[in-house]
Parts: C-alpha cells; structure tokens; sequence
C-alpha cells in the first residue's frame, strides 16, 4: 500500500517537474512585457497574443520556418530513400560483400558531429556551399546516413527470405523486389525512423550554425539564438519564439506518438 | 557477379555521399590536427605532434574534460535511476499510463535550444520558476543563481539534460519491463514474494539488458551533448562549464586555431571511442532480445 502512494507521489512530482516549466513558457508567452515584469510567475491576466504578432512582424517568421521545414522534409525523404537501397544492397549481396559494406557504415556511427564540424566547415567552404540549403540537406544526409543504415538493415535482417525468393523466381527485378515487397514490409519501420529523424534535423543546431551565414537562410533553432541577442532577456518574445518553433513538432507527436515512441526506441537500440 | 552489378545503383548515391561528406572529412580532421592552420589563411604549416603535446597541457583542456566527466556521472545517475522508478510505475498498459509516458517524452522532442531557453528562464535568479517556487515555500536560502554559481552551473545544466531524457529512457525501461513475462510476477507473488524481493530477485535480473542500454545510450548521448550547453552558458562563467565539445568549437570558431581544435576533435574521438567498445561488451555479454 505505501508503495503505490509512493509510486503516485513520484508520478505527480515527475509532472511537475516537467509541466511547470512548460507551462510557465506559455505563459510568459501570452504576458504583455509590463505584464510580466510586474508578475513574472502569475497566470497571465488575459490572453495577450501581442508577443507573437511583434516576432511575425519584426521577423521573417515564415522565411524561418519554411527553412525548417524544406531541410527537414527534404532530408529525411532523401535520407529513407538512400539509406534504405543501401541497406537493401547489403541485405542482397551475401554475407562477405554485405558485411563489409556494413561494416564500412558502422564504423561512422563512432564519430560524431563534433569531431566531423571543423573539416565539414572547411570542406563546405571549399566546394562554395556556404548558406545554400542544398549544402545542408547534403551534409546532413551524410552523416545520418550511418545510423539510418544501421537501424534500417536490423529491420531488413528480419524480413522472411522466401518472399524475396518468390518474387525473383516470378522474375521480378530488383528494384521491384525493393519497391513492391522490402518497402511495403518495412514501412512501419520507415515510418518510426522517419520520425526520429523529423526531430533530430528539425532541432539541429551545430551544422546549420557552421553552413549557414545569411539571415534569410535561418533555421528555426539558429533563428531562436539570434532573437537572443535581438530581445536581450525580453523573456515573453524569447518565449513566444520557443513556443512557435515547437508547436510544429508538439502537433506531429499527438498525432503520430506511437512512430515517434518506437523510433526513439529503435534510435536507441540500434545507435 | 551480375547480382553485384545489379545491386551498384542501390549502393551508390549513398556510398558517394558517405565517402565525400563523412569519411574524406573525418581523414582531413586528422591531418588538420598536425598542422598549425588558423582556418582562414591559404597556408599552413605542418606541425607533427605538437598540437597533442599542447593540447594536452592546455588547463582549458584539462577542465573541459573533467567538467565532461561531472557532467556525464550526474546526467546517468539521474537519468537512470529517475526514469527506472518511474517505468516501474507506468509499464502497465492503460490508458492514463500512456498518457503519462507521453507527457514525459515532451521533452525529448523539443530542441535544445529551445530547452536551454525555457530553463534559463527557469534559472533566472530574479525572475526565474525556481527561486520564486523556492522563495513562496520559506527557502529563501537556498535560492541561487544556478548559472551564474561557478561551483554549481555544470551540475545546473546536467540537471536540464536529465530533464530533457528522462522520458526517453523511460520508454526503454517500460519496453524492458513489457518483455518480462507476466507468470513469472505472478507465480513469484503466489510465493510470498513482497515487492521489494519482486524487484530484486526476479525483475533486476531480467532488467539488466534494458538498464545496460540505458546507461551506455545516456553515457554516450551526455558525453556528446553540445548543444544545450552551448546555449546556456557557452562554458562560462570562467570555464566551469565548458565541456570537450564547447572546447573544440571556441577553438575553432573564436580563438581560430584551427589544428588545435582539431587536435582536440581527435582525443574527443579516442574517448567516445572508447566508450562505445566498452557499451558494446557491455550489451553483448548480457543482452537478451532487441
């Protein structure tokens, strides 16, 4: 008995933990700057929407967000669609060709993204992709690409070979053994890594912080370091700005909680 | 051998990619790293070991990665023992369960500079959620200035990270916890057991797999961490929270030395490496299932 009091104290106490500062964001958010200054802790008086119309007035919000958003889909579509024939080919080409190449993807999950900045950096800057979104997504896609083919593979593993051996005695050829018979079977799979990665781009800092210099090239997250030094600690226009670079994903979570779940599941296992 | 031609379109696109931006940049941060280059200049010198000696002496170094290390051992401690007690409430399915794990896995989504930002607010010495809160219920003395307190700003923000992944490595537990059988629990509570023995003689053993995973993937996720640090503090004040990865960008970005912060790149690289083969005896010698 004391133990599930103990238990149910722990959960109620875990919520605030992780409640109270979330909703002190809204808060803040929806807070006149007097408002605040006044009563930085309180409930909001009245619903002020005051902050948000000056971020999308004084800043090119949707620049920002369409930024976001064109890395984020066109990397992790790219991503899945790379990764996935990579996998695929190791899956096919037997153990010691399959294995090798796998092992040459496996190696790069032990570097990671900081080791890699200062050579990227300079390397981007070498080729001339500095602040082009293309130079991003392709940057991006790489060094993704050896957990993505990790995870991928493990779930290609499992898949019965008698399928694949159907379908090639029907004389069907790879790329419609790929697109008919692997993509179908995996696209739960598909769908969970393709969450965990919408959350990895959509919120990464570091390269876009080293590929991209211009103001209009912003990303959501560097544009919210940059707000910084704009509203010097204005609390409730920081805030608003985290709240709107958020919502995107707060919304895809409610709707897609159980993908986003098994891929952080599988992000972890397999990475 | 027609198969291997065959299959060379699917390889292709990504091996290109892979080699040209991943593994030639990974083979250029070791050459950077012996030479003298300052990152804008055309020339550099070549330097042989030099940077390892330096970089090794550096006191900034040194602090670095022992901040790394507090930081690190706090994050896993909190992180694991946090998120184990709170499966251990939330596995079984029901509705309000996964209501709960969801609001917990908030946020794990949320970027961390947004996270940095919401907990500098939290932080704030004047205005902040945890003084206030501290101040309403007669702890005046303990109110703080969490990130300005050279002695406790690292375990301020180890303290952000945990929060931010609790939920995460809670789903890890409850998986683990799922895997158990139920006529395991029941026929060791037909036996007497209480909980407290449940636990440990026969959940632990079980659990060992998950909570492997979970210390190795929180070691490695708190030792790469850069991004909330870099937000909240940038490894001030006066370098009590400056961790490896912050190092080797102030070297690179502000200072402009280049070779040493490549230098620096490389022993972060031997340590995680490190790391990792040790996760990976870790997880082999007692894992279950996947």
């Amino acid at each position: 008995m004391a133990l599930k009091w103990l238990g149910r104290f722990l959960v109620l106490l875990f919520t605030i933990i992780i409640l109270a500062p979330l909703l002190i964001v809204l808060f803040t958010s929806f807070k006149t700057t007097p408002q605040f200054y006044a009563d930085p802790l309180g409930a909001p008086e009245s619903l002020s929407f005051h902050n948000y119309r000056s971020l999308f007035e004084g800043q090119p919000m949707a620049a920002y967000f369409l930024n976001s958003l064109t890395v984020t889909l066109a990397t992790v579509a790219l991503e899945l669609l790379i990764a996935g024939c990579v996998a695929y080919a190791i899956m096919r080409s037997g153990r010691r060709v399959g294995g090798l190449v796998f092992g040459l993807f496996a190696l790069g999950l032990m570097v990671p993204s900081q080791v890699n900045m200062i050579p990227i950096y300079s390397l981007i800057r070498k080729l001339g992709w500095s602040n082009s979104l293309t130079g991003l997504v392709l940057v991006s896609l790489a060094v993704l690409l050896p957990l993505s083919v990790f995870m991928l593979s493990g779930f290609m593993k499992s898949l019965p070979k008698e399928l694949l051996e159907a379908g090639e005695i029907d004389g069907a050829g790879e790329w419609r053994l790929f697109g008919q018979i692997v993509v179908p079977l995996c696209a739960p799979y598909f769908a969970s890594i393709a969450a965990f990665l919408f959350v990895i781009v959509w919120n990464d800092l570091l390269f876009p912080m080293l590929l991209l210099t211009g103001k209009d090239k912003l990303t959501l997250p560097l544009a919210l370091l940059s707000f910084r030094g704009e509203y010097v600690s204005n609390y409730p226009m920081l805030l608003s700005g985290v709240v709107v670079a958020a919502l995107p994903l707060i919304i895809l979570f409610i709707f897609l909680q159980r993908y986003f779940i098994h891929g952080a599941l599988a992000g972890a296992l397999k990475g | 051998m027609k198969k291997r031609v065959r299959l060379l379109p699917f390889l292709a696109p990504g091996l290109a990619l892979y080699l040209v931006l991943f593994v030639y940049p990974t083979l250029t941060g070791f050459y950077y790293s012996l030479t003298d280059w300052d990152g804008l200049s055309p020339s550099y010198r070549f330097v042989g070991l030099d940077n390892y000696v330096s970089t090794a002496k550096d006191i900034v170094f040194k602090k670095s990665l022992v901040n790394n290390l507090k930081f690190m051992l706090t994050v896993v401690l909190v992180q694991t023992v946090m998120s184990l007690l709170l499966a251990l409430r939330l596995a079984k399915q029901s509705k309000r369960n996964i209501a709960f794990r969801a609001l917990f896995f908030v946020p794990t989504i949320l970027s961390s500079v947004s996270v940095g930002f919401i907990w500098t607010f939290v932080y704030d010495p004047s205005l902040g959620l945890l003084n206030g809160m501290l101040k309403s219920v007669g702890l005046e003395a303990w109110t703080q200035n969490w990130l300005g307190n050279a002695d406790i700003a690292i375990l301020s923000v180890a303290a952000v990270q945990a929060w931010a992944h609790i939920g995460q490595m809670m789903i890890l537990f409850v998986a683990g916890i799922q895997a158990i059988p139920n006529e395991l629990i029941e026929s060791a509570r037909l036996d007497g057991a209480n909980p407290f023995q449940l636990f440990v003689r026969v959940m632990w053993p079980l659990l060992a797999p998950a909570a492997a995973i979970v210390v190795s993937y929180s070691t490695i996720q708190s030792f790469k961490a850069f991004d909330l640090v870099f937000t909240m503090t940038g490894g001030g004040p006066n370098y009590s929270t400056e961790i490896l990865s912050t190092y080797i960008y102030n070297s690179a970005f502000m200072n402009y030395t280049f070779g040493k912060a490549s230098t620096a790149s490389i022993y972060f690289l031997v340590l995680i490496s490190l790391i990792t083969v040790l996760q990976f005896r870790a997880l082999r010698t007692d894992r279950v299932s996947d």
